[in-house]
């Protein structure tokens, strides 16, 4: 395998208070690939997504046993700074977020806390570089001082992934960023995933298995807690291994 | 192995694979019984049988444009995956093999109007190879029915031996043309079926080779039997691969039969 790993779950268990939601997960996410999370609702998809920012730190009554390798250090470990973890695996939600701000602002808010670029012209560049790379630049570059709120919902789909890249991450999460979009605005932020997985690692949780096979290069399949199939897309979609795949992926599943 | 595969959400979906199904199997057996009819047509001079099964081709071509219907319909509303994926993609393809098949046994059928009795055994010949090249053709769909690999691979093995036959009467008229070279042009009719039926067990070993891609999901084309033994056995022994005797088509088999016969 030519490809190398950037993120490696070893014996993943997570609990919300007595419920086991993760049975012991092991997965090697690849580097600069795009993985998708395929399963039914509540079968731990969105939760391990969660798990690769810690996310579900913020849930009092959520436990966390195994490791998560990211580059070969444990993000749980206790040295490890939350925060910093975040700014290098962003995330992307199912809607669209934009802070209540200009549509500058929103990408310059998090550069300036972390220091990552001076006020002026630096700033500026970062900005025009982050709404370039999510493919939004033509559509507000004449426009940077209105609100974020004002954009399309595709476009502030797309202002949210800008906003991420601005803090220079290297695994960009998205929980379903599709879902709350309409099927041309959908296409762009695949298209747009396509182009970022150059310089980044992207992982997805998608309820469309179109979309899975559409833009993943790599799927996974969950249920009730349990990794079932992990493969190459292609195959997954043509092939799959085990028949509790074939019975959701074909649309049989009871 | 699952002899039922559990039913789709969407109900429609079951019906609309339930009618490619049951018209690839009513197609086969059509195109076998004209494969049967254009043999006995030349054998017996049978001038009414030769007309009907060629009539009868106009039926074939119209299942084969019905079929090709049934399954675009199926690809854009349903958009198929995983197992429903390689059927229908499968059955795209295998629903040529039936049609050229159909075509084959039309100009057979058009020879034996064209051709007077030879006094020759070569009509033995064609006789026996006609019967070989029926049941590889009966036993191919018999594969697809039940999702028979083993029966798939027989078929695949059994095509030498057709090759070979077909090499022997090569050879053969070619005796009887030096024998009599007054009957050269109606030989060369001859010797043209069995070239024809020699084809029609090709398409049966196309119709095989699919059957393994529905079932196991390897492609087999263009590999020599050996290595389609050994691509099936080695996935046998995947886990999960336990799924590679379903029968895609079992439902429908019995009733297909009786109209065969």
């Amino acid at each position: 395998m030519s490809s190398s790993m950037k993120i490696s779950i070893k014996q993943l268990k997570l609990w919300y208070g007595d419920s086991e939601a993760l049975h012991g997960i092991d997965l090697d996410i690849k580097q600069n690939k795009v993985t998708a999370f395929i399963g039914p609702s509540g079968c731990g998809k969105s939760t391990l997504l969660r798990c690769l920012n810690r996310m579900n730190d913020q849930i009092a009554a959520c436990r966390i046993e195994g490791k998560i390798l990211m580059d070969g250090e444990n993000i749980y470990d206790p040295s490890v700074d939350v925060v910093q973890l975040r700014t290098h695996v962003g995330m992307v939600f199912q809607k669209p977020n934009p802070f209540p701000k200009t549509i500058y602002e929103n990408i310059a808010y998090a550069p300036r806390i972390h220091g990552l670029a001076k006020k002026g012209i630096e700033m500026d560049q970062l900005v025009e570089t982050s709404l370039r790379k999510a493919s939004l630049w033509d559509e507000v570059k004449d426009k940077l001082q209105q609100p974020g709120t004002a954009l399309s919902g595709g476009q502030q789909q797309r202002l949210c992934i800008a906003r991420t890249i601005a803090v220079q991450p290297s695994v960009i999460l998205m929980d379903e960023p599709c879902s709350a979009l309409d099927p041309i605005a959908t296409l762009k932020i695949e298209e747009l995933i396509d182009e970022l997985k150059q310089d980044y690692t992207i992982i997805m949780v998608t309820h469309s298995m179109q979309q899975a096979a559409r833009i993943s290069d790599e799927t996974a399949f969950f249920y009730m807690g349990d990794l079932i199939e992990y493969s190459d897309t292609e195959a997954m979609f043509t092939q799959p291994k085990e028949q509790q795949t074939e019975d959701y992926i074909t649309g049989r599943f009871g | 192995m699952p002899v039922n595969a559990p039913h789709h959400i969407m109900k429609r979906f079951d019906q609309e694979m339930d009618d490619v199904k049951k018209l690839i199997l009513s197609m086969g057996a059509l195109v076998e019984r004209a494969i049967e009819n254009a043999i006995s047509s030349i054998i017996n001079q049978d001038e009414s049988l030769a007309r009907k099964t060629i009539e009868r081709d106009k039926t074939i071509n119209a299942l084969e444009v019905e079929c090709d219907e049934l399954t675009r319909n199926i690809m854009v509303r349903r958009q198929p995956a995983a197992g429903d994926l390689r059927f229908i993609i499968a059955i795209i393809k295998l629903v040529e093999d039936l049609e050229h098949m159909g075509d084959l046994a039309a100009s057979i059928a058009t020879t034996a109007l064209q051709t007077s009795k030879q006094p020759s055994n070569y009509y033995d010949s064609i006789e026996t190879m006609g019967e070989k090249v029926v049941e590889q053709m009966h036993n191919a769909l018999d594969a697809l029915a039940r999702g028979d690999i083993e029966m798939a691979i027989d078929v695949i093995a059994r095509d030498k031996k057709i090759d070979k036959r077909h090499r022997a009467m090569q050879r053969e008229v070619l005796t009887y043309m030096m024998e009599d070279p007054r009957s050269i042009s109606q030989l060369l009719n001859l010797s043209t079926v069995a070239k024809q039926l020699e084809r029609i067990s090709d398409h049966a070993v196309n119709v095989a080779k699919l059957v393994i891609y529905i079932t196991s999901g390897q492609d087999v084309r263009h590999i020599d039997i050996k290595a389609v033994k050994e691509l099936v056995n080695y996935n046998n022994d995947k886990p999960g691969k336990d799924k590679v005797s379903k029968a895609p088509l079992s439902d429908e088999i019995s009733n297909e039969e009786s109209e065969v016969e």
